[in-house]
């Protein structure tokens, strides 16, 4: 079992011969992960690491059946990216694009949800199932990605893509390991938030707690928070809340765009609150996590 | 980017969004005339960008010689290390009844939204005290705005008549204004019913997209918003300009955010998440940073060499800690070049002024190679973030 992927997962990469999509293919290729196809318009017909290049999706979708994408194509392009592959019948859509603006990234998520696709991001780095299939850029050369990601028991879900990384790593020296990470993206408007996604890791029987990595902005910490209490869950959720110290400088964005507190719901402080009021276990520090999972899971 | 009230104002007069009188004044003496001209009692709002200024700030006026006075004391506010940009002069409306509309993008939705409800305030606070009163509509940024929904909203509020149908037309009006300009939020705080039974808008908010902000050029210039301007909360200093042009002058990777703080820990950082949960864990170790330099996407030598001498040559500032969670695509041995040249170019050891680097992930044998030969110890990654805050903070004393 898994989440999103699994091992016979294939997928392709739009706008592979970008400079960052050169270097992530070849790690997920060395990785395991099945790339059928890379997508760069006007590079039609060349290779990238031995993946065959085209113009259009259709072209690949017409002869063999496509998973996922990858989107990395520059920012002017990428809804039209997710369009192409959207209605070229691909449902597991991954935009890592970053500074895509919030109209943009909301008109793409209802594109998808009216066709049955569902988007992770825009500015995330992907999906991994450690020694399973790295859908994305999560965790760099593979053998680094080996390092950080071992098979494990809980799932990740992060407003961060290196600090995914950093979680999961945490993760993996203390034994637990990891059974599918997520980096859902920074920016205001996501296409897969925390609530949309822990249903998946609820299915999972590789899954036996959750960790969430959460940053100052927006309402998704207070939408898991009324999901727990709504739910009852299988799965206790351990949740870290980065960037404390913007509760005294309202108005001022830092890490991602999504990251500014305007509203009272923004605020650090809230987030914890809320979550620890619907049982969720709010970590001091990132080296706390192994330790809180391990109490709630009585392992 | 938060615009300017009378910028706000002159966005919705262009789309026939009836509104109060209103005039912009540059001197106290401008804000009299305005006010005679207007004739009765006037509303002063300072244009400021500092969270809490403008709102703080209102004052009233019963005739010209106390708009004048008033105007006075607040062109001499601070707004975050600048003056205002002005005092707006309004009539004040005596109404029978006022509404409040906002509008924005539901996160757990992903979709834009507009709130209402019968009584002044902005949304956010009324949601607190008043949940009952609010109405909400979601709506689609792929298909353009169908009257309808308006029109549902203000049958929520429970308008007829005419009520309902001049609702409409201004909610309508604004909803394709927030979205035709890539607004993130527009709220009308006050949207005032007069005796005859015409709206006006009183007060409003607006921000800017600011990922939008180049294809929104023409309506920038159109409004005389200087290319430059980010409307930062406060000035940005000398540090954080420079900052911004090693940004700018290499595309290599990214230094983003870049801000001075009062500290004494210079800071070089990862990116992201990281730089957020670094600092917050230097200041958990009761550390002081100097500064918030986050560097990410996998930066040149020289981006990092670079940062490393601007953060080195901070006032204050006597040694640096270099950090960030695992990296994946930045890599780690790039960072450490760029950190050592930054720093012998400035004559000294890297060993004396680096508290402690912990960059683990992509190439880190071969960072650790670097450092290792000027004498400077590499922090692998079974040395967490908050371990190596403290070990900083501990060694700066």
């Amino acid at each position: 079992m898994a989440v999103i992927v699994h091992e016979d997962f294939q997928f392709i990469v739009q706008g592979i011969t970008g400079r960052e999509a050169l270097n992530f293919t070849r790690e997920c290729l060395q990785y395991g992960s099945k790339i059928i196809g890379g997508v760069t318009p006007g590079k039609g017909g060349r290779e990238v690491y031995g993946v065959p290049v085209y113009d259009t999706v259709r072209e690949i979708t017409e002869t063999q059946r496509v998973d996922g994408t990858i989107i990395t194509v520059p920012l002017a392009f990428a809804p039209d990216a997710a369009y192409e592959a959207i209605d070229a019948g691909i449902k597991e859509v991954v935009i890592i694009t970053e500074g895509i603006p919030r109209k943009d990234a909301s008109a793409v998520v209802e594109y998808a949800a009216l066709h049955g696709a569902r988007v992770i991001g825009p500015n995330c780095l992907g999906v991994i199932v450690p020694d399973v299939c790295r859908f994305g850029s999560l965790g760099g050369p593979a053998v680094d990605c080996r390092k950080a990601f071992k098979p494990g028991v809980v799932g990740v879900m992060s407003r961060s893509g290196g600090m995914t990384t950093e979680i999961c790593n945490a993760l993996t020296l203390s034994g637990l390991g990891v059974s599918t990470a997520i980096s859902i993206g920074g920016d205001p408007v996501i296409g897969s938030t925390y609530v949309d996604l822990i249903p998946l890791f609820e299915a999972d029987e590789d899954t036996k707690a959750v960790v969430i990595y959460a940053e100052p902005g927006g309402t998704a910490e207070a939408e898991l928070a009324r999901w727990t209490q709504e739910n009852n869950s299988r799965l206790p959720i351990v949740a870290f809340v980065a960037g404390r110290f913007m509760d005294e400088m309202p108005g001022m964005s830092f890490g991602h765009a999504g990251t500014v507190v305007n509203k009272k719901v923004d605020s650090p402080a809230d987030k914890m609150r809320r979550m620890r009021e619907a049982g969720i276990s709010v970590a001091e520090e990132i080296g706390d996590i192994p330790n809180l999972v391990r109490e709630r899971i009585g392992n | 980017m938060r615009f300017y009230e009378f910028e706000a104002k002159q966005l919705l007069k262009k789309h026939r969004i009836p509104l109060v009188q209103s005039e912009l004044a540059q001197t106290a003496d401008e804000a009299q005339k305005l006010a005679a001209d207007i004739g009765g009692p006037v509303i002063l709002k300072p244009q400021a960008i500092a969270p809490g200024v403008a709102a703080a700030s209102m004052r009233e006026a019963s005739d010209p010689a106390g708009a004048k006075a008033a105007a006075a004391e607040l062109l001499g506010l601070d707004d975050g290390g600048r003056k205002p940009n002005g005092i707006l002069v309004e009539a004040r409306p005596t109404g029978e009844a006022v509404y409040s509309l906002s509008f924005t993008y539901d996160g757990t939705s992903k979709r834009p939204v507009v709130a209402a409800a019968d009584m002044a305030g902005k949304i956010d606070d009324l949601g607190d005290t008043h949940p009952e009163r609010i109405v909400r509509r979601h709506f689609s940024s792929l298909y353009p705005f169908s009257d309808y929904i308006a029109k549902e909203l203000a049958k929520s509020l429970a308008l007829e008549g005419n009520d309902l149908k001049r609702m409409t037309r201004i909610v309508s009006g604004l909803a394709r204004l927030f979205l035709d300009y890539d607004l993130a939020d527009l709220d009308v705080t006050s949207l005032v019913k007069l005796g005859d039974g015409n709206f006006v808008v009183l007060d409003v908010e607006a921000d800017l997209e600011i990922e939008a902000r180049h294809r929104q050029r023409p309506m920038l210039d159109e409004l005389g918003f200087a290319k430059e301007d980010l409307r930062q909360v406060r000035e940005p200093t000398e540090f954080e300009l420079e900052g911004a042009r090693i940004d700018e002058e290499d595309p290599r990777g990214i230094i983003s955010p870049i801000a001075e703080f009062d500290g004494n820990i210079g800071l070089v950082i990862g990116a992201g998440g990281g730089s957020l949960t670094l600092t917050d864990a230097v200041r958990k170790h009761g550390g002081r940073p100097a500064n918030y330099a986050a560097i990410g996407g996998n930066p040149s030598v020289d981006k990092a060499r670079r940062l490393t001498k601007l953060v080195l040559t901070k006032p204050g500032v006597d040694k640096i800690a270099v950090m960030s969670n695992v990296v994946s695509n930045t890599r780690a041995d790039l960072v450490a070049r760029g950190v050592i040249k930054g720093i012998t170019e400035l004559g000294f050891e890297p060993a004396d002024k680096i508290l402690i680097f912990r960059v683990p992930g992509a190439w880190e044998a071969d960072a650790a190679k670097i450092l290792k030969k000027y004498g400077v110890e590499y922090c692998d990654r079974t040395v967490s973030i908050s371990e190596a805050a403290r070990r900083a903070v501990e060694k700066v004393g």
